[in-house]
């Protein structure tokens, strides 16, 4: 190519034999990709970025998200409240210039305070979705992995605990341990792995099989090393996709524990207990729920449809 | 088939045998003693009371006694409403909730599957749209939310139907829809989904080439074909609408057993809440049980041999 840029051809006239060379095939310039190479996670974000829904989903998410980390500094800025700043003589108020989710039966501001729910919801929400993730990777892993008479023991255990219903164990354990943060979390995640491990042993057995396992066990790799280098990292789209999926439920779960007073306990609030809080004075002061329940549904409708666009991008053949 | 039963049967009375000694000893656990917070009582009186509980027996005699009387149907005393029995105080609360879970579940069942089945039918169009919009919306906004909505437009604003209570025909219109709404988002995208791969199979191609009227095609082979997934939900779904009463009687005063079991919880009387939790995962688990062996029954094409399919 080089050779043909330089030589500077005016006319047919001028061109002599020497000027021409034999340029032939050269193998290693056919092996070499023309077009940039998409790794398969590009090649999921871009099959993402189609999906409308699940791109709305994600930016109200991050929304949500923001909202909840700097909306309860933004009352403290702006009009100097807190949390906890209770105001006796303006209880009940409609949402005002001053107060722009009105105010609760303590006089206490409900914007600052649905962003802190949002918070303790968000955290109770994914903390319980990081230790399912983290209890069910290893029990689902080591289930595919071993197979045989490990895998049978082990799933027929997870199948009995299954079949206890999920809400009763929670509600139990908060009865006989205090509830706080900490407790709900743990109930929660009490059974709340075992669907988790389930996704993850159907990938493993699936994966174990094929030959890039094959040869890497050829090459001398232990099973820890196979199992945490090779078949997880493969595996990583239905997990991904399981976790997303599982964050609503936890958020949900707490919301459901607030109305039985086994979620967090006041002062604290999550936007479960602020819903029930409200329930007294519903029919009269509407607006003491209406925002709580509309950023609990917002955030359990964004992680649902991008949970969904995520499968359908992760993983195509899980379509539904 | 036979087997397959057994085998279900025995892996469900394990589970439960393990939810009722978690529920005995998670009670046991509990630092001191349901009478030992209430004014100071005289020895006398606080011995008569252990032992009318059997609370100054050995843990594991209490647990083999527990264990025996819930086999004959007998949940011990409450502690907080005087000398009544808990299983008078289920069977007293349970009819309420009873009516309210089949209505709902009746209901979902049918209105689920009709939704689904025309967002099927009408693919892409208009009423798909619809359903499915509604269907994400059913099964994001809590149980909870919905019901207040529903009291608070239609009951509140508009008083068509009655606030509390559950007295008549009229009182089972919002309960049952805020505890079916859920429900019937799952069933109809289920169905939907179902609905469209049967709808393109092959079968349904040699049914119109034969010259079967649509309904019949309808009826004979792409509802019998498509309802299959549902089947497998009404375990699930069952557990679904059973956890929402709970929260649902509380908002409409139905006076059910889920309402019993919010203020057992709230003032600590601790053999109701036992009790209930027995009956409730008991119940469950005959639902989950009834499920699988009725999934057996729908699906030939399902090899009965125990296990999940594998």
């Amino acid at each position: 190519m080089e050779a043909n840029q330089s030589s500077g051809i005016s006319t047919p006239a001028d061109l002599k034999p020497d000027d021409f060379r034999k340029i032939g095939t050269d193998e290693k310039q056919a092996e070499i990709i023309q077009r940039e190479s998409i790794s398969s996670w590009r090649d999921a974000w871009q099959r993402l970025c189609t999906n409308k829904m699940a791109i709305t989903a994600l930016i109200v998410l991050l929304f949500i998200v923001i909202a909840a980390i700097v909306g309860p500094y933004i009352a403290k800025w702006v009009f100097n409240y807190n949390y906890y700043t209770n105001d006796l003589l303006n209880t009940n108020q409609r949402p005002s210039a001053e107060h722009w989710f009105g105010t609760d039966d303590l006089g206490r501001d409900m914007f600052v305070r649905t962003w802190m729910g949002a918070r303790i919801s968000l955290i109770v929400g994914l903390a319980a979705a990081m230790i399912d993730l983290f209890i069910g990777v290893i029990y689902g892993g080591v289930m595919g992995y071993f197979g045989g008479r490990v895998d049978s023991i082990m799933n027929k255990f997870s199948e009995i605990l299954y079949a206890i219903p999920y809400l009763l164990v929670t509600i139990l354990l908060l009865v006989v341990m205090e509830p706080s943060l900490p407790t709900i979390i743990i109930a929660l995640t009490i059974t709340g792995w075992i669907n988790m491990s389930w996704i993850v042993r159907g990938e493993i057995m699936q994966l174990k099989n094929r030959e890039f396992v094959l040869a890497s066990r050829s090459m001398g790799a232990g099973s820890g090393r196979l199992l945490f280098r090779h078949l997880l990292p493969n595996a990583v789209g239905p997990i991904i996709v399981t976790v997303t999926l599982s964050v609503p439920n936890a958020i949900f779960a707490e919301a459901f524990l607030s109305f039985l007073g086994l979620g967090v306990q006041a002062p604290v609030a999550s936007l479960g207990s602020m819903i029930n809080d409200a329930l007294t004075g519903w029919l009269y002061y509407p607006w003491r729920m209406l925002f709580p329940a509309i950023v609990i549904s917002l955030t359990m409708l964004a992680f649902n449809i991008f949970g969904d666009g995520l499968r359908d991008a992760l993983d195509p053949k899980l379509k539904k | 088939m036979a087997r397959y039963i057994a085998n279900k049967l025995f892996y469900t009375l394990i589970s439960l045998f393990i939810l009722i000694s978690a529920t005995f000893f998670l009670m046991k656990a509990i630092p001191g003693d349901p009478f030992m917070s209430e004014k100071k009582v005289p020895p006398a009186i606080q011995e008569r009371l252990y032992e009318q509980y059997g609370l100054n027996k050995p843990v594991y005699e209490q647990y083999f006694k527990y264990l025996g009387d819930i086999a004959q149907g007998d949940f011990g005393i409450s502690m907080k409403k005087i000398n009544q029995n808990v299983t008078d105080i289920i069977k007293d609360t349970f009819g309420a909730s009873l009516k309210l879970g089949l209505v709902s579940i009746v209901v979902s069942v049918i209105v689920g599957v009709a939704l689904g089945l025309l967002a099927a039918l009408y693919h892409r169009k208009l009423i798909d749209n619809v359903a499915m919009v509604l269907a994400v919306l059913g099964i994001a906004v809590p149980s909870f939310v919905v019901a207040s909505l529903l009291q608070f437009v239609f009951s509140s604003k508009l008083h068509w139907f009655p606030t509390m209570g559950f007295k008549g025909p009229m009182y089972y219109f919002l309960p049952v829809a805020a505890l079916s709404a859920q429900p019937i988002a799952f069933i109809a995208r289920l169905t939907r989904s179902s609905m469209l791969e049967v709808l393109h199979a092959d079968y349904i191609k040699t049914a119109k080439a034969k010259g079967l009227r649509w309904y019949a095609i309808l009826f004979r082979h792409v509802i019998r074909n498509g309802i299959l997934p549902v089947v497998t939900y009404l375990g699930p779904m069952t557990a679904n609408i059973v956890t929402g009463s709970v929260v649902i009687e509380q908002i409409f005063g139905i006076g059910g057993i889920g309402k019993q079991f919010v203020q057992a919880i709230t003032v600590r009387d601790y053999p109701v809440i036992m009790g209930i939790t027995i009956f409730y995962g008991a119940l469950l688990m005959i639902a989950r049980l009834v499920t699988d062996i009725a999934y057996g029954f729908v699906d030939p094409r399902i090899k009965l041999t125990g296990g999940k399919g594998d």
